[in-house]
């Protein structure tokens, strides 16, 4: 059978559409695939969040254990550069996450108690909603907003969209920036986002996550939501936590204990 | 290819502009070579900063490309006859825009080898995905329509009746790729300075006026260059339209002052006072925003007194000036404006680097080439039909020299371009009036 050339690439360009066409008809079928539709969000079977107690916390403000162990566990490279430092939980002034949540008159002021900051896991989040690969999706079983480092394209339209400052980019190779490698956990390429995943890769083994684990004051609370029985409950019902911009409706599920 | 061997003749002056411009773009991907390998970290984006210069020039693009729509509307919707010599080149305008587009977004990527995955894994509720689709379409659109109708030119025959639904389909095509890049920005919940309802209204408002605003500029550029004249009433017709959105844009420039700045909601009021005001951060905004409202208002003045409106030199100041005002206004405000201050409340600065520099300015050249090329084809086509009667035929033959001839001798032929030019006019607008019968 003899092809020209102009029917070559009739066929060829049917194909495509076809082929993109059963993409796109997979997509709309399955109802699991859109992460921010209103039935996904907050009707989880299970909502992993973390109760920060800003209390015990700032017992030792130098304390820096629960960021060290975080670092190390995923080879998050240290940048001195301030541009291209990457952050998957960090400490910031208090003031910096609730600007509007103090008068000025307290004799002991909360405003520059530096207060740890991390990816929300929100239940309707904005950086799942605008990824355009699906690099960045909201995990079904557990609530976890989850990467994909080796789908992301670097758009960085994710951390355009995130209302906490919660993502990093590699602007550089990060790999010779990372002093003590953890062979046990990948390391990334640049051009790439990245931001905390709750140490999925440790609930998967039943530990909780390095963060938690690191704070000797107990200060992290960590567990699901949902569940009515789970310890983080006991706590969000006997105790006036807030949360950072929660009046956008991203339904942030790290809740800051004062 | 496509009538591009009249691109390879050209006077002495033609090949060291191409040749400037390859220049310049070899350098730039020189650069660009380096970054791919280094990383965006070559670049003053940073952490806060996560766009700049290079998505600034990507949104303002959108508008020059989405411009077009402002001459094939009066034409094709409205029978302005006076824009039938120049429909051509904002399409051809609009074309080379898209490209540089997808060129910013490219470059902008931190892994650009991966581009495909938007379309191997589409996300319907990722307003990028509408967006690069949009982009898409409008190229393949505009490139059809320039083909097309250059072709018909070419071979002297009314072009193709369903050519007429392409470009009626571009129309809307045009108003949708400028509000869908205004959704990118006014549909994020946490950049107050982006989250407005009229972000889609004035993008579209100021392309109408810089697109055209160029517009008017490449045209008097042709008539020096090359003769080519599109006629008093159709660049009088354009200055009006650069007029009323230059207004418009100024208006819901006003009226985001307005709510910002009595409402003094902080979230509000934080962009304008780094942008115009100063009066809170010292980020490197100030400048651009102050010189961007004082070249609009000069631009307006120009524009409004109608003796200056007419005047061709006054008409080319007050271009220029509406072009780079909102050029800083999109290209370089709007964008880096919008990350300061962080969600963590910083002020962080941005500064493009020379790399990042160098590469923004290879992509403008790689624009600046599309054009150049593109309306050498056109005004080769459009020359050889006005310059001789000659049976079509004979037209692929003479139209080289005859368009050698113009680049050489612009001044010798323009006064008599003037009267072939209106007949040109009368002729192919038979063509289209079967069209709109």
């Amino acid at each position: 059978m003899k092809i020209t050339r102009k029917e070559f690439l009739k066929i060829s360009g049917a194909c495509l559409v076809a082929f993109s066409g059963k993409k796109a008809l997979a997509v709309l079928e399955s109802p699991a695939q859109s992460q921010d539709s209103p039935a996904a969000a907050g009707k989880l079977h299970k909502q992993l969040g973390m109760i920060i107690d800003t209390r015990k916390c700032a017992k030792d403000q130098g304390c820096t254990k629960c960021i060290e162990a975080c670092n190390k566990a995923h080879n998050i490279p240290d940048f001195q550069n301030e541009a291209h430092r990457i952050e998957w939980i960090w400490k910031r002034p208090f003031g910096d996450l609730f600007s509007s949540y103090e008068t000025q008159y307290l004799e002991t002021s909360l405003k520059d108690e530096p207060t740890p900051v991390l990816c929300n896991h929100c239940d309707n989040p904005p950086c799942v909603r605008v990824c355009p690969t699906g690099a960045t999706w909201k995990r079904e079983e557990d609530g976890i907003v989850m990467m994909d480092w080796h789908r992301c394209i670097g758009c960085r339209y994710c951390m355009a969209a995130c209302p906490y400052g919660a993502r990093s980019f590699n602007w550089v190779d990060p790999r010779p920036h990372v002093a003590d490698l953890n062979p046990d956990y990948p390391t990334r390429t640049r051009g790439v986002v990245e931001k905390c995943t709750f140490c999925s890769e440790r609930l998967a083994k039943g530990q909780l996550p390095a963060c938690v684990e690191a704070c000797t004051e107990k200060a992290l609370v960590f567990g699901d939501v949902n569940d009515p029985k789970s310890e983080i409950r006991q706590v969000l019902a006997k105790n006036y936590t807030l949360r950072r911009r929660a009046e956008l409706g991203t339904g942030p599920n790290i809740y800051y204990l004062i | 290819m496509f009538m591009f061997e009249k691109a390879m003749v050209g006077s002495r002056r033609y090949w060291i502009w191409v040749g400037a411009l390859l220049a310049v773009i070899a350098v730039a991907f020189g650069f660009y070579l380096h970054q791919l390998s280094y990383g965006l970290g070559l670049t003053g984006m940073s952490r806060d900063v996560s766009w700049g210069l290079y998505i600034g020039q990507f949104t303002f693009l959108v508008g020059v490309a989405a411009s077009a729509v402002m001459v094939v509307l009066p034409y094709y919707l409205h029978n302005h006859k006076e824009f039938v010599r120049m429909t051509i080149l904002g399409e051809f305008l609009a074309v080379s825009a898209v490209t540089m587009c997808m060129l910013f977004i490219m470059v902008d990527m931190g892994k650009p080898m991966r581009v495909f995955n938007v379309f191997l894994y589409p996300q319907f509720h990722s307003v990028m995905f509408w967006d690069m689709l949009s982009l898409s379409g409008y190229l393949v659109l505009n490139a059809t329509i320039t083909l097309v109708t250059l072709h018909a030119e070419q071979q002297d025959v009314s072009p193709p009746h369903w050519i007429k639904l392409i470009i009626l389909l571009s129309i809307p095509w045009a108003i949708s790729i400028h509000t869908v890049t205004g959704f990118l920005y006014s549909g994020l919940p946490g950049r107050l300075a982006w989250r407005t309802a009229i972000m889609a209204p004035r993008f579209l408002a100021s392309a109408f006026a810089a697109g055209p605003a160029l517009l008017i500029l490449l045209c008097f550029l042709l008539r020096r260059q090359t003769g080519y004249d599109v006629g008093k009433k159709a660049i009088n017709g354009l200055a009006v339209i650069v007029t009323y959105a230059m207004i418009i844009n100024v208006f819901f420039i006003a009226m985001e002052f307005f709510t910002a700045m009595y409402s003094r909601v902080p979230g509000l009021t934080e962009d304008f006072e780094d942008l115009y005001l100063g009066t809170v951060s010292h980020t490197s905004l100030l400048p651009w925003g102050r010189t961007s409202i004082v070249l609009m208002a000069a631009a307006l003045v120009l524009l409004l007194v109608p003796r200056m409106r007419r005047n061709e030199k006054t008409l080319a100041v007050a271009c220029a000036l509406v072009f780079s005002s909102l050029w800083i206004d999109k290209g370089v405000c709007m964008v880096v404006g919008g990350f300061i201050p962080s969600p963590l409340g910083t002020l962080t600065r941005y500064v493009p680097t020379l790399p990042e520099l160098a590469i923004t300015l290879g992509v403008w050249a790689v624009g600046a080439l599309m054009v150049t090329v593109f309306y050498k084809i056109a005004l080769s086509v459009e020359i050889a039909k006005e310059a001789s009667y000659v049976p079509a035929y004979e037209f692929a033959r003479t139209a080289g020299a005859v368009g050698l001839q113009a680049q050489a001798g612009g001044a010798a032929l323009a006064p008599g371009s003037g009267a072939p030019g209106q007949e040109n006019g009368e002729v192919s607008g038979k063509g289209e009036q079967e069209w709109h019968q």
